[in-house]
């Protein structure tokens, strides 16, 4: 059960840093509805698993929390990403981006060209 | 990193679970309120927009799950809700917990007990750097030690495979510090002894191998640390004191190290000596005697790489050449290398056979305490059956449950173990501030130190797994389906189990322990009331030597008449008589061979008999009320210029002259030739122990043979204490520098008894533990078969059984286990008493007491654990039970 949901947590993870990186510090509402419009469906329902990867990037120390305001000025809890988080989403972005490439490569592949 | 730093998150957060809780429940309020109100803009109605929010975040529960399994430390809180339940599972049946408890505790107590003494006996007996190398040498064909000085002085100097060797007596002195004069156990001990333990001093210096030149150039002392402690307490000024030692000036020069006592486990000398000062303290001068083997050990630690084969060949090579070239002192040197703590082999392996043996029987006790509470805890698992099958049926994994069962056993077992190692903290204590005899320095260290505690500890998880073990197979194998209908389940009667096997042979141990107990008590209660040819009742003992205090020949003999004077005016002393021993006074004893009239060669061999020898003062028999049975006793006029003469006892009477009318006025010899007339006969009596065979032994007047050893034999009816008081000052008058000790004789009588005590209280210890386990063994049967049955039981109720019935329906089995375990327990018993009869005097199972108190104990252990499962069976109301299905 685990193993299944890895790759989209992880995706999910990625996705949250790379929109704190872009947005600054958003509460999870706001993280969720930028994840939507861009991703389309990957959180068109069951936002709320959003909270336990926020908890687990907090634990990581990629990303940090406090109370503020939000919009319609209640209490909301703000993520933002910290250094350490940057530091990550880097080498993530790297990571990600030599592996998609890789895949492109070898999806591209002919028959010929592997003989 | 990333990994432990969420580990340590987890658990800060475990700890203010509360609070998280609190901000997850805002946040998802938050959120939903916000897509709420985005829906709303884009134009649903309120309700609408609720619902599609909360829609859109999903199951919330589901989350809240993940959520916390994210955030705190999973297994550990599964465990402590494991915990909680087992406490509360525990509270609701008392007397299952606290006879399991119990159980688990004597067993895992006994264990440590046994451990921590083979611990501080057998596997670190002396505190010393290097102990592994460190070996003692005996002789080659007896396990003794003896040598003699010169001897000692060849092995040390010819060896090739020893560091060094040193040697050490024991020996018994008078200290005089210049206030109350004592006597004193203290080790001779050759120069280099410390250096060669590698031992450094706690205070001052020790003194070395370069401190000795020749006989009493070295009148030296070394502390012991705790008799420092308790007789110049703690007093660091006492280095460079001169205190008198026998009447001569000794140094004290330092004290030993705290964990130090000695190189003899179970004796403590109070301070060491040099070996060359021998003749100040022991009045002899045996240093150049090279057939007078009177050191006690000689030990060493082998060179590094040196096999233990090595040393012994190399001791051997010495051995032939002492041989060849003192053909007349020393024949047959061989030697054998052995721990030195426990006296080699002498006493080495019969210790190590009988801790041994005690540690696998505590070993099989826990065991069988295992085996009981499996079966306790199975018959626990199987009224459990429906709550399992229900948590089952819930959804619980089976995996899940065995934890919770498991956490259970172990929650038992841990409260065992923790209370059983409470206990033997409390026994061991005791037992190392033991001294079983008062006129030795004997005490045995036994304080459980870091490896009893980690036995402990491994026995205690071991055993939890293993009798929480026993219910899993029942758990694997429940149909929660067919539990839930109702299914009958199935009851195995008739046929006999190995369950039942064990539980008869453990019946049948408990019973043999309790009658062995039975017959040692009561043999040691006969011993106290038997005829010893004394009586030791209203009566003082008052030892020294007067060598102590420089006294001998003539001088001693005008002191020992003066103290026989001055002791006969105390208000209340009936008589008071003097002897050179007592009979059963641990460490006195003397005897000597005897020859017919007409004998001439006087070769051992030769001997008509070796009785004991007492040199007595007249009214010694008085005193000590022995019945004179033909002739007289002595007078003030039997001395050095009177013709010699004898009182002897009836067995020497009959050994010698054949019998006592024979006796009365003949003649023997001793060894020197002496002639000897018998003026008086007097009644046998026990003399070194009490289950020694009728044995010879001889009076002679102590003006006719004088010694300075002196026994005071004090009867009065007074208070013993006051008596002593009163005596001790009296002798302080008469030379304040003589150390005395002073004790009841029936007291002495208690040394004696040593063995059959021993016997006495390890079968009723090991009794009670059986009889424990038999309790359990029993109780957990019928508990089981009880509950197995209830329904059975029930119905049988239902149709108009009377209670009779019931309970033998219930508990026939085992009442019937309990008769057939006792009765074999007892016939084994009454077979094992004649072993006993050698250690415990007057031992026999020829009493109707020991039948009775069987009986009586079995019984009442029967009823004990049959009592619960009875009251249950009593109590079935058969209207609830059958409408409970």
């Amino acid at each position: 059960m685990k193993q299944k949901a890895d790759v989209p947590q992880g995706t999910l993870a990625l996705m949250v840093l790379k929109t704190l990186d872009v947005l600054g510090p958003l509460h999870g509402y706001g993280i969720a509805r930028r994840i939507e419009q861009i991703s389309g469906d990957l959180l068109a329902v069951n936002q709320g698993t959003l909270y336990p990867v926020l908890l687990k990037l907090e634990q990581e120390g990629v990303v940090a929390s406090e109370w503020g305001a939000s919009e319609n000025n209640r209490r909301a809890r703000f993520y933002r990403l910290t250094r350490e988080g940057r530091k990550q989403l880097q080498v993530e972005t790297q990571d990600w981006q030599q592996t998609a490439a890789m895949i492109e490569r070898f999806f591209a592949a002919k028959a010929e060209d592997l003989s | 990193m990333k990994s432990i730093k969420r580990f340590f998150a987890r658990v800060v957060s475990f700890a203010i679970k509360r609070a998280q809780d609190q901000r997850l429940q805002e946040e998802i309020a938050e959120h939903i309120a916000l897509q709420t109100a985005d829906n709303m803009s884009a134009g649903l109605s309120p309700a609408e927009a609720r619902r599609q929010a909360n829609l859109k975040f999903g199951a919330v529960e589901a989350m809240k799950e993940d959520y916390r399994s994210q955030r705190g430390l999973q297994p550990f809180e599964n465990l402590l809700r494991d915990l909680r339940f087992a406490l509360r599972m525990l509270r609701k049946s008392p007397g299952f917990t606290i006879v399991a408890v119990a159980t688990l505790a004597m067993a895992i107590g006994a264990n440590a007990v046994v451990f921590s003494v083979l611990n501080a006996l057998i596997l670190h007996p002396l505190h010393i750097p290097q102990a592994e190398t460190f070996y003692g040498i005996q002789h080659g064909n007896d396990a003794l030690s003896y040598q003699s000085y010169p001897d000692y002085l060849d092995l040390r100097d010819r060896n090739r495979t020893f560091d060094d060797i040193a040697a050490y007596d024991v020996a018994l002195v008078g200290l005089d510090t210049g206030e109350n004069p004592s006597r004193a156990w203290i080790f001779l001990a050759s120069g280099n002894y410390f250096d060669v333990l590698h031992l450094q001093p706690f205070l001052g210096r020790f003194f070395h191998a370069s401190d000795e030149h020749g006989p009493n150039s070295a009148p030296y002392i070394v502390l012991s640390y705790a008799y420092w402690h308790i007789h110049f307490q703690d007093d660091r000024g006492v280095v460079g004191r001169v205190v008198q030692v026998n009447k001569h000036p000794f140094t004290i020069l330092g004290v030993a190290p705290p964990g130090f006592h000695g190189t003899l486990v179970f004796f403590n000398p109070g301070f060491f000596v040099p070996l060359v000062n021998q003749e100040q303290v022991e009045g002899v001068n045996d240093l150049n005697a090279r057939g007078h083997r009177f050191i006690f050990m000689t030990m060493g630690h082998l060179k590094p790489g040196v096999t233990p084969a090595q040393a012994t060949a190399d001791l051997n090579s010495i051995g032939s050449y002492l041989e060849k070239t003192f053909p007349k002192d020393d024949d047959q040197r061989t030697f054998a290398l052995a721990r030195p703590s426990l006296y080699g082999d002498y006493l080495g392996k019969p210790v190590r056979a009988f801790m041994t043996g005690l540690m696998l029987l505590s070993a099989l006790i826990l065991l069988a305490a295992c085996a009981n509470l499996g079966s306790l805890f199975g018959a626990r698992a199987a009224d459990r059956s429906r709550e399992v099958a229900l948590r089952l049926a819930l959804g619980a994994t089976r995996s899940r449950i065995l934890r919770q069962l498991f956490t259970e056993a172990l929650l038992l077992s841990v409260l065992g173990g923790a209370l059983g190692l409470l206990g033997s903290f409390v026994l061991l204590g005791a037992l190392s501030n033991w001294q079983p005899f008062s006129r030795w320095p004997a005490q045995l260290p036994v304080n459980p130190d870091a490896n009893v505690y980690v036995v402990a500890l491994l026995l205690t998880l071991a055993s939890g797994f293993l009798f929480g073990a026993v219910p899993v197979r029942q758990v694997l194998h429940t149909n929660p389906y067919e539990i839930i209908k109702g299914a009958p389940r199935g009851v195995a009667r008739g046929h006999i189990t190995i369950r039942d096997v064990a539980l008869v042979v453990q019946i049948a141990i408990c019973a043999l322990l309790v009658t062995s107990s039975i017959v040692a008590v009561r043999g040691l209660m006969r011993s106290l009331h038997s005829d010893l040819g004394f009586d030791p009742n209203d009566s003082i003992v008052a030892d020294t030597d007067l060598s102590m205090s420089g006294y001998s020949g003539e001088r001693a003999l005008q002191m020992q008449k003066r103290m026989l004077d001055a002791v006969a005016t105390i208000p209340g002393v009936q008589s008071v008589g003097l002897t050179d021993w007592a009979p059963l006074v641990s460490g006195s004893g003397n005897d000597s061979t005897v020859f017919s009239d007409a004998a001439t060669d006087f070769r051992p061999s030769n001997a008509a008999a070796k009785p004991y020898m007492f040199d007595i003062s007249p009214e010694y028999f008085q005193a000590a009320r022995t019945t004179l049975r033909a002739g007289r006793t002595f007078t003030w006029q039997d001395d050095q210029n009177a013709p010699r003469v004898a009182v002897i006892n009836q067995e020497f009477a009959r050994r010698v002259f054949g019998s006592e009318k024979n006796a009365m006025g003949q003649y023997f010899k001793m060894p020197d030739g002496t002639r000897i007339q018998v003026v008086g006969i007097v009644e046998n009596g026990k003399y070194q122990s009490l289950t020694e065979d009728p044995s010879p032994a001889m009076y002679l007047p102590f003006l006719q043979s004088p010694s300075t050893q002196t026994y005071l034999v004090v009867r009065s009816d007074r208070d013993p204490a006051q008596l002593a008081a009163a005596i001790r000052s009296t002798m302080r008058n008469l030379d304040p520098s003589l150390p005395v000790y002073m004790g009841p004789w029936n007291q002495e009588l208690a040394t004696t008894l040593f063995g059959s005590r021993i016997a006495a209280i390890t079968l009723s210890v090991m009794g009670a533990i059986g009889a424990m386990l038999s309790i359990t063994g029993i109780f957990g049967m019928a508990a089981y078969s009880v509950s197995k049955r209830l329904r059975e039981l029930g119905i049988r109720m239902a149709l108009g059984a009377q209670r009779k019935e019931v309970l033998q329906a219930a508990l026939g089995r085992a009442f019937k286990l309990l008769a057939v375990g006792s009765t074999a327990g007892l016939l084994l018993g009454i077979m094992a008493s004649r072993v006993l009869s050698h250690i415990v005097y007057q031992a026999t199972p020829r009493d109707p007491v020991v039948l009775a108190g069987v009986v009586a104990a079995m019984l009442l252990l029967g009823l004990l654990a049959t009592w619960i499962p009875a009251r249950r069976a009593l109590s079935i109301d058969p209207a609830i039970l059958m409408r409970e299905d």
